[in-house]
């Protein structure tokens, strides 16, 4: 204690010169301590962030890497042959489908239920009993999800026993091994497990709307529909573009439940971009090719997320 | 005069009218409301049924919703079986070792994003933002060769090291907005009587802002509870699966224990439902906040 005081002491006997390099020293410790919160952040960020994207561009202009010990410059071969694949296209086109077939799916289903949750005429106990209801699925994970729809929708299934029994078919339906039907199949429980989610953000956005707003759209006469469309629109107007787009990038990344109820197929009818780069890498070990998918899915999210931030700054 | 307004009733609805239009419709908005609830709920429940029949029961036409074998052998079957036990523990472990450490680290960040001007703090900030856009596909690859260097590849470490990536940005925007709603003047108050900045961060800020990293920690638990992707690939050995592996294993082990995976599916989503029951509030708040401010 002594010991660390003692320089202080004879700074301060020798006055003129050495406050000003302390209070430098001082002013220097207070910039750096943000950063020194920072610290924990950067160090992961640059460790699990910046480091596995320079490393995977690296790999992407390679070959034969992490399989073989040695590997070459290749440029933009691998790029070339991701490209080229008509089986990445279909993932591309598939990926697209699903996404943008669930978020609009999530948005109807999610303001739908919005609106009647959000209803003055039903008592608070009882709306939050249909709340927790509503918002069940996304409580669960996404392996479960899709181990349930698989008993679901299994050729005995209750989905099956239903529809022959009301006479929609003849016979049970292969809902995720039918080639025309499995894409749609994925679509829509992936739509039943998301949905909630746009829901809930919905509701907050809802119950933030001025009240004042609606009195005056009654004096104007608008009825329920008008006063939908030119005051709930429009106020939640900016809540919808954030989380379509923030739902959309998400969608587009959903792998484990392709993986776990069609694995891609069948005939590459369900191939996402995430499993086919997926497969690449760990199924046929081609990691240089993988590596070229992964940055190409990569650029694509980020011209997303540039939409995504510049529509939030915009907000600000 | 009188036969005028006898005439038209509409003009003038009295009391009991608008008193019977709004029970009318409240008994529409609950029919609404209920027959709605089937699309989330009628899926849950089946699931909830199945994991109480016997296999044979699961696909028997008619189905029924319960059996008169009803059991809770699945359930037995699950609980015992020290395999599947440890998926479970191994979840419940690296969840909440994500979420401790994912609080710390966001807790300390969001501090400096909220209470400090500095060189570059725009762009640490896009940076933060544009994370939670990289697909983790893009990641798995490197990380597969990271994680094997570093000797971390079927450990615990490797696991929660990697999904803090996925949590971290989340709870950092969150807990700045947290802190940007509490008053500056509470920790200025702390540094006027000499304290550094750390200490108002942890006797001040941290104690007031507990509501907000609850939630920021029961999202972060349900992120890391539910991730797929890497506990799939970053591990190789049984002993070291988590929970939605350990059902996806189920599924390819034998002839399809239907009654099993669905009494594992069950016990899979208690921790999430009871922690959303019990933190509701801060749940959709914090859902709300990460749609609405994120």
């Amino acid at each position: 204690m002594t010991a660390t005081l003692t320089p202080e002491v004879e700074a301060a006997d020798r006055q003129p010169t050495p406050p000003s390099s302390r209070v430098r020293l001082r002013r220097l410790w207070d910039r750096l301590t943000p950063f020194g919160f920072l610290s924990p952040t950067l160090i992961l960020l640059i460790i699990l962030m910046v480091t596995p994207i320079a490393m995977v561009v690296g790999y992407s202009l390679m070959d034969r890497v992490i399989t073989a010990p040695e590997s070459n410059f290749v440029g933009f071969e691998n790029y070339v042959e991701v490209l080229t694949d008509p089986v990445f296209a279909t993932a591309v086109k598939n990926t697209i489908y699903f996404a943008g077939v669930s978020v609009v799916a999530h948005f109807v289903l999610g303001m739908g239920f919005a609106l009647m949750l959000n209803s003055p005429i039903l008592s608070h106990r009882l709306k939050a009993v249909f709340r927790t209801i509503y918002i069940l699925p996304w409580l669960f994970t996404i392996a479960i999800v899709a181990v349930l729809w698989r008993m679901l929708l299994s050729p005995n299934g209750i989905v099956n026993y239903l529809v022959t029994t009301f006479g929609f078919t003849e016979s049970s339906v292969e809902w995720l091994s039918d080639p025309n039907l499995a894409l749609h199949a994925v679509t829509f429980i992936n739509i039943w497990s998301g949905y909630p989610f746009f829901m809930i953000s919905l509701l907050a956005g809802l119950q933030g709307i001025p009240r004042d707003l609606y009195e005056a759209a009654r004096i104007d006469r608008a009825g329920p529909i008008k006063q939908f469309l030119h005051v709930t629109l429009p106020q939640l107007k900016p809540i919808v573009i954030s989380m379509a787009l923030l739902d959309f990038i998400w969608t587009t990344q959903q792998f484990a439940l392709i993986w776990m109820t069609t694995g891609g197929g069948p005939i590459n009818r369900t191939e996402m971009v995430s499993t086919y780069t997926y497969k690449l890498a760990f199924a046929t070990y081609d990691f240089s090719v993988a590596s070229a998918a992964a940055v190409i899915v990569l650029v694509l999210s980020m011209v997303l997320a540039f939409f995504y931030v510049r529509h939030q700054k915009s907000r600000d | 005069m009188t036969a005028l307004s006898a005439g038209a009733p509409v003009a003038a609805p009295t009391r009991a009218d608008i008193v019977r239009r709004q029970r009318l419709k409240k008994i529409a908005l609950i029919v609404a409301l209920v027959l709605g609830a089937g699309f989330p709920a009628l899926p849950i429940l089946w699931m909830l049924s199945s994991s109480f029949k016997t296999n044979g029961e699961i696909f028997e036409y008619p189905p029924r919703i319960i059996t008169e074998n009803f059991s809770f052998d699945a359930y037995q079957a699950i609980l015992t079986d020290p395999e599947k036990l440890r998926f479970f523990f191994n979840s419940y472990f690296i969840a909440g070792s994500v979420t401790v450490l994912t609080l710390i680290v966001a807790v300390l960040a969001a501090y400096a994003f909220s209470r400090f001007q500095f060189p570059g703090k725009r762009i640490i900030n896009v940076m933060v933002i544009s994370v939670q856009a990289v697909p983790p596909i893009t990641l798995l690859i490197p990380y597969f060769g990271l994680v094997v260097a570093l000797g971390l590849y079927n450990t615990y470490p490797g696991l929660i090291l990697t999904y803090m990536v996925f949590t971290l940005p989340y709870a950092i925007i969150m807990m700045t907005g947290y802190f940007n709603t509490l008053p500056k003047e509470l920790d200025e108050a702390v540094k006027v009587d000499g304290g550094r900045p750390f200490t108002a961060l942890w006797r001040v800020l941290v104690p007031v802002s507990v509501p907000g990293m609850v939630s920021v920690g029961v999202y972060t638990f349900m992120i890391a509870w539910n991730e797929y992707l890497f506990a799939l690939t970053l591990t190789r050995t049984n002993d070291m699966r988590t929970v939605p592996i350990g059902i996806q294993l189920l599924m390819g082990q034998h002839a399809y224990e239907w009654n099993q995976m669905m009494a594992m599916s069950v016990l899979g989503s208690i921790p999430v439902l009871v922690l959303f029951l019990f933190f509701q509030r801060y749940f959709i708040g914090g859902m709300a906040a990460g749609a609405v401010k994120a």
